[in-house]
C-alpha cells in the first residue's frame, strides 16, 4: 500500500540460542502513531534497533519509504529521527553546542535559526547555554525530543520517551508529541511502559512477547479481543504469564 | 562524503577543551612535563659526554613521539568519549557513514597534534634554546609518516573499542607506550639484538626514527627507511579500516552497539 511508510517482512534476530525477534510482520502508515509494547525483554528495543540500522537482522525485511534497511541506511536515517531516556547528548557540552553538532551531522539548513525556533516549541529556550548534565530529568527529555525534530523527521522512534518524568513532565511530552504530530503529519513509533499514555496515544498497538506478535490493533480492539478492561490489565496478565502469553488464544490472528 | 557531518563529529570532540579545563592536560600538560623532563635529562647527559646536540636528538624524538601518540590516542579516546557520555546511539543513528566518522576523529587527532606540536617547538626553544626547525623539511615526511601510522594503530584500538567497550580503556590509553620500546625512539636500531632487528623491521616507527637521526646527525633523509615506513603504513592502514569494517558489522550482527550504550 502506498501509503505505507514502515513495511516489516518476517523480521528475525537470533543471539546464539536466543531468538529475541522471531519473524514479526507489521506495516505503519504514514502519519500513524504506533505503540510498540510488551514486557522487558519481548524485543521492542532489539526491533527498534534494527529498524536504526544499528542492529542487523538475522532474517527478514525491513523497507521505509520504500527504501532498504541496512542497505540504505543513510538516506532512510537522513529523514527519520530517535530519542530516548536511556541515551545522552555529551553531557559535558552546552545544550546548544550539542544541538548545534546535531545539526550538523543532520545536515540542517540555518541551524542557527533552527535551533532557536525549536528551543521556542520545546520550552527550553532558557536552557540552551546550559551544560547538558545540569539539567532535571524533564528538561533532559524535552532537549531530547528538540534533538529528534532538527532534521524535521517524517518518522519518530521513541524509546519510552516519558520515563522516569513526574507526571506534570510526562503530560507536557506527550502533549508536545500530539500537537507536533498533529501540526507536522508525523509518523510516531514508539514504546511505552504506560498503558494510560499508550491508550492516549496510539492510534494503532502492537503488543510482543518473547519476540512475537502476540496482538495488533487499535487499543480498544485489543482490550476487546483478549477481554480485559484496560490495557494496564492485559500487559501485566502477559508480563506474569510463563509460559503462554494470556488469552493469546483468544482471538489472536497469527500475524505471520 | 559530506563534509557537514564530518565537521560535527570535529565541533564534538574540540568543543570538550572549551567546556571542560581539565582536558587540556592530555595536549598542554603531559607535553609540556614530557619536553620538561627529557629536556633537562639531555642536557645532563650532554654534559657528562660532551655530546653537543643530546638534546637537540632527545627533544627531537620526543616531538615526534608525541605526534604518534596524541594522533593514535585522539582516535581511540574520542570513540571512548562517546561511551562515557552514552551517545553511541545517537551518534550512529545519525546518517554518517564509517568514512565520514573516521575522517573526523583523523582530523581531530591532526589538529591536536598540531597544537601540541606548536606548543613543543616554542618551549623547547624558550628552554633549551633549541631550535627544532634546525632538521628544515625533513622532518614534513617523517612526521607524515608517524601519523599515517598513528591513525592506522589509533582504527585498529577503535575496532577492539567497538567489541569490548570500556574494557578495553586501558589498551586506548597505553598501546602507544606498549610500542615505545620497541620503536627505537630514543636510540638507534642496532641496540636491539640482532632477531628483534629483523622483526622491528616490519613496523614504521624504527624506520621513521632511524631517519630522525639520520637527519640531525646531518647526513639527510635515510630515503631507505622513509620509503620502508611509508610502505608499511599503506599496508597496515588498510588493514586496519578493513579491521575496523569488519568489528563494525559484527558490532552490528551482535548487538555490540546496544551494548556499549548500557
Amino acid at each position: 500500500m502506498d501509503d505505507d511508510i514502515i513495511v516489516v517482512d518476517r523480521l528475525r534476530k537470533v543471539f546464539g540460542t536466543t531468538v529475541a525477534v522471531a519473524d514479526v510482520s507489521f506495516r505503519v502508515k504514514k502519519g500513524e502513531i504506533l505503540g510498540f509494547l510488551g514486557p522487558n525483554g519481548a524485543g521492542k528495543t532489539t526491533t527498534i534497533a534494527m529498524l536504526l540500522g544499528l542492529l542487523t537482522p538475522t532474517g527478514g525485511n525491513i523497507r521505509i519509504f520504500g527504501k532498504s534497511m541496512p542497505r540504505d541506511r543513510q538516506a532512510i536515517l537522513s529523514r527519520v529521527n530517535f530519542s530516548s531516556p536511556y541515551t545522552n547528548m555529551p553531557y559535558g557540552l552546552p545544550v546548544r553546542t550539542n544541538l548545534k553538532i546535531f545539526s550538523r551531522l543532520y545536515t540542517v539548513p540555518n541551524a542557527e535559526q533552527k535551533i532557536a525556533d525549536l528551543a521556542e516549541i520545546f520550552g527550553v529556550s532558557h536552557l540552551v547555554t546550559r551544560r547538558t548534565m545540569t539539567l532535571s530529568s524533564g528538561e533532559t527529555a524535552r532537549v531530547n525530543l528538540l534533538k529528534a525534530f532538527l532534521n524535521d523527521p517524517e518518522i519518530l522512534f521513541l524509546d519510552e520517551p516519558t520515563a522516569s518524568l513526574d507526571p506534570e513532565a510526562a503530560d507536557t511530552v506527550r502533549s508536545l508529541l500530539l500537537k507536533l504530530q498533529k501540526e507536522r503529519g508525523l509518523t510516531i513509533f514508539y514504546t511505552s511502559h504506560n498503558m494510560q499514555e499508550v491508550e492516549r496515544l496510539s492510534h494503532r498497538i502492537i503488543f510482543l512477547h518473547r519476540g512475537k506478535m502476540i496482538a495488533e490493533g487499535t487499543p480498544e480492539s485489543v482490550k476487546q479481543k483478549f477481554q480485559h478492561g484496560t490495557l494496564e490489565e492485559f500487559f501485566i496478565a502477559l508480563a506474569r504469564s510463563e509460559t503462554t502469553p494470556p488469552a493469546a488464544h483468544r482471538g489472536h490472528d497469527d500475524p505471520s | 562524503m559530506n563534509l557537514t557531518r564530518v565537521s560535527g563529529i570535529i565541533l564534538r570532540h574540540l568543543a570538550v577543551y572549551r567546556s571542560n579545563l581539565a582536558r587540556l592536560n592530555e595536549i598542554l600538560l603531559w607535553p609540556i612535563f614530557e619536553l620538561l623532563l627529557w629536556g633537562f635529562f639531555g642536557t645532563y647527559i650532554g654534559r657528562l659526554s660532551a655530546l653537543g646536540n643530546v638534546v637537540l636528538v632527545i627533544l627531537g624524538s620526543l616531538l615526534l613521539w608525541t605526534v604518534f601518540a596524541r594522533v593514535q590516542q585522539s582516535i581511540s579516546i574520542s570513540f571512548l568519549m562517546e561511551l562515557w557520555s552514552r551517545n553511541i546511539m545517537n551518534m550512529f543513528i545519525a546518517p554518517i557513514s564509517i568514512t565520514e566518522y573516521l575522517t573526523a576523529l583523523m582530523v581531530v587527532g591532526l589538529l591536536k597534534v598540531a597544537f601540541v606540536s606548536g606548543l613543543m617547538i616554542l618551549l623547547a626553544w624558550l628552554f633549551y634554546h633549541i631550535n627544532l626547525f634546525v632538521a628544515g623539511f625533513a622532518l614534513v615526511p617523517l612526521a607524515v609518516a608517524l601519523i599515517l601510522f598513528a591513525w592506522a594503530v589509533g582504527t585498529f584500538i577503535t575496532g577492539i573499542v567497538l567489541r569490548f567497550g570500556q574494557g578495553a580503556e586501558s589498551i586506548a590509553w597505553m598501546f602507544a607506550f606498549f610500542l615505545q620500546p620497541f620503536g627505537a625512539v630514543f636510540f638507534p636500531l642496532s641496540v636491539y639484538p640482532w632477531w628483534l632487528q629483523r622483526v622491528l623491521w616490519w613496523i614504521p616507527l624504527p624506520h621513521i626514527f632511524e631517519s630522525l637521526r639520520s637527519v640531525f646527525a646531518g647526513e639527510g633523509i635515510a630515503l631507505n627507511h622513509v620509503l620502508w615506513a611509508f610502505g608499511l603504513n599503506a599496508v597496515y592502514l588498510t588493514a586496519a579500516f578493513i579491521f575496523f569494517g569488519y568489528m563494525f558489522e559484527k558490532a552490528r550482527e551482535k548487538g555490540f552497539l546496544l551494548k556499549l550504550q548500557e
